[in-house]
Formats: C-alpha cells, sequence, structure tokens
C-alpha cells in the first residue's frame, strides 16, 4: 500500500476542516435547509397576515375592487368590540369549546383509564375507536345531517326506542335549541379518540413500582387514584385540552355542513360568522379587523395556558 | 412473566373494562358503518322508517354518485332499447336515463394530485428543516420552532382573505398549484416538527462516524440520516396526506370549478328532492376508506403525529 504526502496530509488535517474544503460547510447546509420553509411560511402565512391587518383599517371591500380605498384607523375593531352580535357569537363558540372540552376529557380519560386495564384485544379497539378522528370533518359532518333527519334519522329512531318519545316531535339541528348541543355530540363523538390516545400515552408513562410502593404503604385503590394516576397524568391531558381548545375554537368545517350556523344564529361560531362577513357579504376590512381580533384571542389563550402547562410539568 | 403482581389488573376488572370498551367501540363505529350501508341501499330504502338495518343490497348509490341523470316523458321513455349495461339497467329502474358522467371523479383525482403534490413537498421541505433544526447550532433556533408550530393556530378563514386576493393577483385561484402551496404551507408546520422528533431520535454517532469516513455532511445526511428515517418519513407523509385530503375550509373558498377536491364536492350532490344519500354515502364511502386503511397502517405513530411530536411512546 502506498502511503503518499497527500494521503497524510489528508488524515492529519481535522475533520471539521477536511468537511469544509470537501464539501458546503455546516452553516451553509443549516441555512440551505431551512430556508425553504421559513420562505414558504413568510409568503403564505406571514405576509397574507400582514395584509390582513393593513386591510383591517379600511373600508375595502374584495367584491368592488375599483371603489376607493379609505382609512378608517381602528374603526372596525371599535365596531367590532362594541357589537353585541359578535359577543352573542362568542358566547355561543365559548359554550361549544366548553361543552366539548369537557366531555371529550372526561370519556377519552375514561376511555383510557379502561383500556389501559389491557384485557386482550385492547390494541386493536384503540385503533378501531382511533377511526373517526382521521376522517374528512366536512364528509362526516355532512352525512350527520342524514342521521340527525327527524323522520328517517338513525337517531331520532335511536331516541324513540329507548325512550319513547316519538321520532318526529324533535328536530336534532331545527329550532327548538338541541342545534348547540347537536354540534357538541359529534365533535365530541370525532374527537374523544384524540384525548383518549394522550391519555392513555399518560398512564402508560407511569412507572409500576409507584404503585408497587404505593400498595406497600397501603394506600386504597381510590388514593392511588386520586394522588398517583391524576397528577401524573395531567400534563398529558392539559397538552390535550390545548391542542383540541385551538381546533375548536377555528372550528369551521364540521358545524359550517351541520347547520351552517343556523337555526337562526344558534350555532353560529366565530369562524363560520367570519366567513359570511369575508365571502358572503365580502366587508373585507371589516372582517379583516374580525379575524385580528379571533387570532390573537387564540394566540393569547393559548400562551397563557402553556405557561400554566410549563407549570405543572415542573412540578 | 409469572408470579402475581400488584399492578397487573384483576381477571374480573379486565373482563368489565373490555366490556364496557367494546360497547363504546360499537356505538362509535356505528355512524361509519350506516354510512357504508347506506352507500348499498336504493333511494327508498335509504329514507324508510323505521330505518332498514337489513336490505336488498343495490350499486344505485355508486351508479348516481359517477352519473348525471334525466327524467324522460313516459312516451319517450318506453320507446327506449332495453338498457345494455348494468348500470343503465340500475338507473332505468328509478325512471331516469343517463345524460353523462358526474364530476366525482375529476374531484377525486383533484383531491388525490393535490394531496400527493403537498404532501411530497411539506414533507421535503419538512425534513430538510427538521434535519438542521435536530443537528446545527441555528441562532434563534426555539423562536424559529415555535413560529413555524405558530402558523398552525391561524383560523384558516382569517388567512383566506388576503390568500384569496393575492391568488386573485397571481392568477393562482382555483389552480392545482395554488392549492399545492397553500396546503404545503400549512402541513409543513407538522412536518418539520414531526420530523425532528424522528431525526432527534437517531443517535448522532452513525453519521459522526460516517464524516470521519470522509462523507461531506450532506452525503451523510442522504446516505446515513434518509435510511434511518425512513419510518418517520413514511408516518409524517401519511399525516400530511391525510389533513390535505380531509381540508375542506381553503378549499371551498378557493377552488370552485378547475381544482376543486372532493370534500366540497361530496356535501352538494343532490337528488330529486335534496340531498341523494345514497350517492353522498357512496361518495363519502371511497372518499374516507383510503383513510381508514392508512390510520390502520399508522397505528404505532398515530400519538406522535396528532401531538406534533410532542408526546412519544
Amino acid at each position: 500500500m502506498t502511503d503518499t504526502p497527500a494521503d497524510r496530509l489528508a488524515r492529519a488535517t481535522p475533520p471539521a476542516i477536511a468537511r469544509r474544503v470537501r464539501g458546503l460547510g455546516d452553516r451553509a447546509i443549516a441555512w440551505i435547509f431551512v430556508a425553504p420553509t421559513i420562505f414558504l411560511l413568510l409568503a403564505i402565512n406571514i405576509f397574507p397576515l400582514i395584509w390582513t391587518v393593513r386591510l383591517s383599517f379600511t373600508n375595502f371591500a374584495a367584491n368592488r375592487p375599483g371603489r376607493e380605498v379609505e382609512w378608517v384607523g381602528l374603526r372596525n375593531y371599535e365596531r367590532i368590540l362594541t357589537d353585541e352580535r359578535i359577543w352573542a357569537n362568542m358566547q355561543t363558540t365559548a359554550h361549544f369549546l366548553f361543552w366539548t372540552l369537557f366531555f371529550q376529557v372526561v370519556i377519552g380519560f375514561a376511555l383510557a383509564w379502561l383500556i389501559n386495564r389491557r384485557f386482550r384485544g385492547n390494541d386493536l379497539a384503540t385503533t378501531l375507536i382511533v377511526l373517526p378522528m382521521m376522517l374528512s370533518p366536512a364528509v362526516v359532518g355532512n352525512f350527520w345531517t342524514f342521521l340527525y333527519q327527524p323522520q328517517i334519522g338513525l337517531i331520532n329512531y335511536t331516541v324513540e326506542l329507548f325512550t319513547g318519545i316519538p321520532a318526529s316531535s324533535f328536530s336534532m339541528l331545527g329550532p327548538g335549541g338541541l342545534a348547540k348541543w347537536s354540534i357538541i355530540i359529534v365533535d365530541t363523538w370525532m374527537w374523544t379518540p384524540f384525548v383518549m390516545l394522550i391519555c392513555l400515552a399518560g398512564l402508560r408513562s407511569i412507572p409500576d413500582y409507584i404503585y408497587e410502593a404505593a400498595e406497600i404503604d397501603r394506600a386504597s385503590k381510590w388514593r392511588q387514584f386520586w394522588t398517583l394516576t391524576v397528577p401524573m397524568v395531567l400534563p398529558f391531558l392539559m397538552l390535550a385540552v390545548l391542542f383540541r381548545g385551538i381546533e375548536n375554537f377555528k372550528m369551521f368545517d364540521m358545524v359550517v355542513l351541520l347547520t351552517g350556523g343556523g337555526p337562526g344564529n344558534e350555532t353560529l361560531l366565530a369562524s363560520i360568522d367570519l366567513k359570511r362577513e369575508a365571502f358572503e357579504k365580502w366587508r373585507t376590512g371589516y372582517s379583516s379587523a374580525y379575524a385580528i381580533i379571533l387570532f390573537v384571542t387564540v394566540f393569547g389563550l393559548a400562551s397563557i395556558y402553556v405557561k400554566a402547562l410549563n407549570r405543572v410539568r415542573e412540578r | 412473566m409469572s408470579g402475581w403482581s400488584v399492578t397487573e389488573p384483576s381477571a374480573r376488572s379486565k373482563w368489565i373494562a373490555g366490556t364496557l370498551v367494546v360497547i363504546y367501540t360499537v356505538i362509535t363505529l356505528l355512524p361509519l358503518v350506516w354510512i357504508i350501508s347506506t352507500s348499498f341501499k336504493s333511494g327508498p330504502d335509504s329514507i324508510s322508517y323505521p330505518p332498514k338495518v337489513f336490505f336488498q343490497p343495490s350499486l344505485e348509490g355508486y351508479v348516481n354518485l359517477f352519473t348525471t341523470r334525466t327524467r324522460l316523458g313516459a312516451e319517450d321513455f318506453a320507446a327506449l332499447p332495453p338498457p345494455e349495461t348494468w348500470y343503465e339497467r340500475i338507473v332505468r329502474q328509478q325512471g331516469m336515463v343517463i345524460a353523462g358522467p358526474s364530476r366525482f371523479g375529476e374531484r377525486f383525482m383533484n383531491s388525490v394530485i393535490i394531496g400527493f403534490g403537498a404532501t411530497f413537498l411539506s414533507v421535503f421541505l419538512g425534513t430538510l428543516a427538521a434535519y438542521a433544526f435536530s443537528r446545527f447550532r441555528i441562532p434563534l433556533k426555539d423562536d424559529l420552532l415555535f413560529f413555524i408550530l405558530s402558523t398552525r393556530m391561524m383560523p384558516p378563514i382569517a388567512v383566506a382573505i388576503p390568500i384569496f386576493l393575492m391568488y386573485r393577483t397571481l392568477g393562482l385561484s382555483d389552480t392545482h398549484l395554488g392549492m399545492i402551496l397553500l396546503y404545503t404551507a400549512v402541513n409543513v408546520s407538522l412536518a418539520v416538527w414531526l420530523m425532528k422528533s424522528f431525526i432527534d431520535g437517531i443517535p448522532r454517532e452513525y453519521e459522526e462516524a460516517a464524516l470521519i469516513d470522509g462523507y461531506t455532511r450532506f452525503q451523510a445526511f442522504r446516505k446515513v440520516v434518509l435510511p434511518q428515517a425512513v419510518t418517520g418519513i413514511a408516518a409524517t407523509a401519511i399525516f400530511c396526506l391525510i389533513f390535505a385530503w380531509n381540508e375542506y375550509a381553503f378549499a371551498v373558498l378557493l377552488t370552485s370549478g378547475k381544482a376543486q377536491t372532493a370534500p366540497p364536492f361530496i356535501p352538494t350532490i343532490i337528488g330529486v328532492g335534496g340531498q341523494d344519500w345514497p350517492a353522498v354515502a357512496a361518495g363519502a364511502t371511497l372518499f374516507l376508506l383510503p383513510v381508514m386503511v392508512f390510520t390502520i397502517l399508522l397505528r404505532k405513530h398515530l400519538l406522535r403525529g396528532i401531538t406534533f411530536g410532542a408526546v412519544r411512546k
């Protein structure tokens, strides 16, 4: 084997320098790898967002591009924040948010706890239970209107079967106050598995020896549940609530196909109202301000929540 | 494992838990079973009262999904030659004739093109960025990562307004390219976070060994890291695909004809006097089935995917 001076030099060169000579440096590669993603996000997320902010100070209407655009300052924001109708929508959104989270946490946690009994076939059950949340909310939401039909729908029929209340005497999506619960039912059906999966990960992360130690200390099962299981799953549960909270604050597709915001304005969630203002009434400036208010609300609530979550995690 | 353990649930508690979970599973799958069974019902069977559990299966829904039909006058209808194909026969039984193909096939193909295009792009960009975030010191790394995640918090309708205006100016409204770029932008945050969690799990030593062996950094990435990350890439791709496949808000606002995907289309399938439920169910079945299959393939990575890599099993 010949050993040329060049080979000896190559071996003596520290790898870092050798790399720089032979190819791109790490720093260059880092930037080449990250830049396209950042650029895309700037172009399709941040630039539009800044544009929305700018539009929110004008009276621009996208369906009348010829009209002179006036700068109206904060008037759009003022009108939105003092509009009682908007506050009613916010209440509708809050109602939806609160009850969907409540049911999903309770049922999701209970299911995870049961599945964690490790009975035979629990893996198969988990996979089947998860199916609804992976499906298109629009397509599924649309089909639920069929299940909710007063005359022929499966839901009303089942209610009649078990309670004797005639199927045609009530309408899940019609007037009578049931609609805002109907959308909660569908959302809970769809997203309980999400909370369940995350809780299950939390439950499985608890090492057995903790329970063994508790058993030696003669702690009752009930006490073990409240002082061990619940606190250890809490960070996971809170993470699940964060994800679902953000998603449901933005909720649009499933509900728009179920009720379209109706009857009346009973299920008019903020996103659906925003869509009406922006793409049906074409009040672009006004709805831009509306969009900014919603975005700031989500972002603000999420940040506060993340702080609380971190505090729980540190404990 | 043998021996008695305090943490092993008793046989009785397992049995109770199992029964309750099976009951929940049956109830939660009922709407999905109903979609599939409705797709095989005839029109009258689908809207009968009480709802029919047992029925004569029919392909009427599928035929109606792929065709448009018209009603002829009684004399013209009687004068028609006998139907030549099985699907013509099904349409004739409803008292109509086929007028032409429906747009479902087109919409479904749009979903495929846009879904796969956006998935390829977002996984490509996401993997590169994730590798850089995982391995290199990047100034403001945590802020950049949070920025990438925060783009996901925006309500779609909020950015839809300027994107609508921007696309109108650039000529991207109602085009495949426009939708692919848009879905890529929405998905890339998931791709970066998820891929980072997978790449973080690959030991650095492999690459370092390769670098010492004389590979350049780029070669080490391509020949050492990528093959190890294949599972992660596949899981990330399926998540991106499912998102793009299911997306509705942008699709309904920014597409109308040429590039419209299936989700805004399926709810508009109308029959006589309202929605043609067997056809809607047939469309939904064809549209949801691939996702169900993918979900089952993905079950091991489901948790990581839905939490953006925050929770790993």
